[in-house]
C-alpha cells in the first residue's frame, strides 16, 4: 500500500489551472523528487496534499485512508500524518527554537510535555542546532532556522515528510548544512517527498524523480533515467539545459 | 498684570468651583477611559471580523468595513451631533453624557480596529499556513501565532491614538456635556480670568494624559525595539 497516492488531481488559482491530471504515488520508506521548470506545479502539488490549496478533482490519500478535503475532521486526520518544511521555514517568531519544536506535539497532539522535550532536545541535537534552543529565529541564520524547521517537523513524527524547496532561500554557502541534514533522513528510511531544484543532491538521495511540466507529470523514473537517459522531448530538453548551465548549485 | 492674577487665584479657587472642575475633570477622565476600554475590546473584534476568512462573516465583513472607513473619515464633532440629534429623532431619551459616551466609543473602535487590523496582517501568513498544517485551529493560531507577534506593532499606535483622543473628548463640550472644557467655558463666562482658568483646565488634561503617554512610551521602548529578537513578558 502506498503511503501516498494521488490520483487524477487538478487544481486551479482563479482561472488558471496549475495541476492537470496529476497521478502520483509514494511508498513506504520512498524518497520521491519533483522537478521541474518553475511555474510547472511542483510546490502547487504540495499545497493541495497539505491542504491549504482545495483540489477541484482527484483523489489523495495518505496511508490508504482518502482525503476530503471539505471535510475538517477528515483533513485534519490526514495532517496528523503528514509534515512539511517550507522554502521560508516559517518559523514562528514569538517562539524560541526549542518551543518551536515542541508546541504542536504538545498543544496540538497533547502528547506528555517532558517526553516531548526530551526528544525536541535530540532532534535540535541531531540537526546540529543543540546550543541554540534558546535562540529565537530572528536570531539564527536561514541554514540554521531551515533546519529548525526540520526538526520541528520531524517532532510530529509524520508519515511522510513533504519538502517544499526547502535550499531555495538559502545563501550558497548554507545549503549543504541543509541536505546534509536531509541526507540524514534519507539514510532512515524515513518516506520524503522533494520539491528542489538541487539536481546532484535530487540525484543522489532519490529513489525516484518526477518531472513535471505544464502542471501534468511528463515522466518518472530512476534518478539514472531521467538524467541520463530521458525518454521523453520535455525532459530531455530540460536536463540538457540543466547540464549545460552547470547545474543549479553543487551541494 | 500679574499681581491681579494672584488676586484673582483665592476668587477662583472656591471650594464650590474646585469641585466643578474636578467633577468636569472625572467625567473627561471616565469618557476617556470608557472609550478607550470599548474601542480596544470591540476595535479588537471587529478587526477579527475583518480579518477573518470565513465565508460566513462577509457581510459583517462589509459592515466593519464601512463602518472603520466612514467614521475615522467624519470629523469627532460631526459624528457627535450625528449620535446627539440623531438619538433624539428617534425618540430616545439619552442624557447628553450618555450620548457622549456612546459616540466618542463608536469613534475611538474606529480607529483602534484599524490599527488592529493593520498589526494582524503584519504577521506573515506563511507563518499561519504552517500552524494550520499542523493542525492548530484558528483559534489556537490567533492566539498562540498571530496575536503575540501582533502585540508589539499595535500597542504603540494604539496609545498614541488614545493620547489624542483624550483631547478630543473635549469636543462632548459641544453637546452640552460637563467635562473640562465644558467646565473651562462656564467658569470664564462668570467672570473669572480665562488664563487661570484654562491655565487650571490644561493641568487636569496633562494630568489625565501624562500617565497615559508614559505608558504608551515605556511599551513603545519595550516591545518595539525588541519585537525582532526576544519578546520580553510586556508590563
Amino acid at each position: 500500500m502506498a503511503q501516498l497516492d494521488i490520483r487524477g488531481l487538478v487544481a486551479r488559482y482563479n482561472d488558471t489551472t496549475v495541476l492537470d491530471g496529476i497521478d502520483l504515488t509514494v511508498e513506504r520508506g520512498e524518497i520521491v523528487s519533483l522537478i521541474g521548470p518553475s511555474g510547472s506545479g511542483k510546490s502547487t502539488l504540495l499545497r493541495v496534499i497539505t491542504g491549504l490549496l482545495r483540489p477541484r478533482a482527484g483523489a489523495v490519500s495518505i496511508g490508504g485512508e482518502a482525503i476530503d478535503y471539505g471535510d475538517r475532521r477528515s483533513l485534519r486526520r490526514a495532517r496528523e500524518k503528514l509534515a512539511i518544511v517550507f522554502q521560508q521555514y516559517n518559523l514562528f517568531g514569538n517562539m524560541s527554537v526549542l518551543r518551536n519544536v515542541m508546541v504542536a506535539p504538545v498543544t496540538i497532539k497533547k502528547r506528555a510535555r517532558a517526553e516531548v522535550e526530551t526528544e525536541a532536545r535530540l532532534l535540535l541535537g541531531k540537526v546540529g542546532l543543540g546550543d541554540k534552543l534558546d535562540a529565537y529565529p530572528d536570531e539564527l541564520s536561514g541554514g540554521q532556522q531551515q533546519r529548525v524547521a526540520i526538526a520541528r517537523a520531524l517532532c510530529l513524527k509524520p508519515d511522510i515528510l513533504l519538502l517544499d524547496e526547502v535550499t531555495s532561500a538559502l545563501d550558497p554557502e548554507r545549503v549543504g548544512e541543509v541536505l546534509d541534514t536531509i541526507k540524514l533522513l534519507a539514510a532512515e528510511h524515513m518516506t520524503l517527498l522533494i520539491v528542489s531544484h538541487e539536481m546532484s543532491f535530487v540525484r543522489e538521495v532519490s529513489n525516484r524523480v518526477v518531472f513535471m511540466a505544464d502542471g501534468r507529470v511528463q515522466e518518472a523514473g530512476p534518478p539514472a533515467q531521467i538524467f541520463d537517459a530521458p525518454q521523453m522531448p520535455r525532459t530531455q530538453a530540460f536536463v540538457s539545459r540543466i547540464m549545460r548551465h552547470g547545474a543549479a548549485s553543487d551541494a | 498684570m500679574l499681581s491681579f492674577l494672584l488676586a484673582e487665584i483665592p476668587r477662583l479657587f472656591t471650594s464650590y468651583n474646585i469641585i466643578l472642575l474636578l467633577h468636569a475633570a472625572l467625567v473627561t477622565l471616565a469618557l476617556s477611559a470608557v472609550g478607550c476600554v470599548v474601542g480596544l475590546l470591540l476595535g479588537f473584534a471587529l478587526s477579527l471580523a475583518r480579518t477573518s476568512r470565513r465565508p460566513i462573516l462577509w457581510p459583517l465583513k462589509i459592515l466593519a468595513l464601512l463602518y472603520v472607513e466612514i467614521v475615522r473619515r467624519v470629523p469627532f464633532l460631526i459624528t457627535l451631533m450625528m449620535f446627539f440629534f440623531g438619538a433624539q429623532v428617534l425618540g430616545f431619551n439619552f442624557s447628553p453624557l450618555l450620548t457622549a459616551f456612546i459616540a466618542t466609543s463608536v469613534i475611538s473602535t474606529a480607529f483602534v480596529a484599524e490599527i488592529v487590523r493593520a498589526g494582524l496582517l503584519a504577521v506573515r501568513p506563511a507563518q499561519i499556513e504552517a500552524a494550520a498544517v499542523m493542525n492548530f485551529s484558528a483559534w489556537q493560531s490567533f492566539w498562540q501565532v498571530r496575536l503575540p507577534q501582533a502585540w508589539p506593532l499595535i500597542l504603540p499606535p494604539v496609545f498614541s491614538y488614545f493620547v489624542l483622543f483624550i483631547k478630543d473628548t473635549a469636543l462632548a463640550s459641544q453637546a452640552g456635556v460637563l467635562e473640562l472644557t465644558q467646565a473651562g467655558k462656564i467658569l470664564t463666562t462668570k467672570g473669572f480670568s480665562a488664563s487661570l482658568v484654562y491655565g487650571a483646565v490644561l493641568i487636569l488634561y496633562f494630568v489625565i494624559s501624562y500617565p497615559l503617554a508614559r505608558l504608551g512610551t515605556h511599551l513603545e521602548s519595550r516591545l518595539g525595539a525588541t519585537r525582532h529578537s526576544r519578546p520580553r513578558r510586556a508590563v
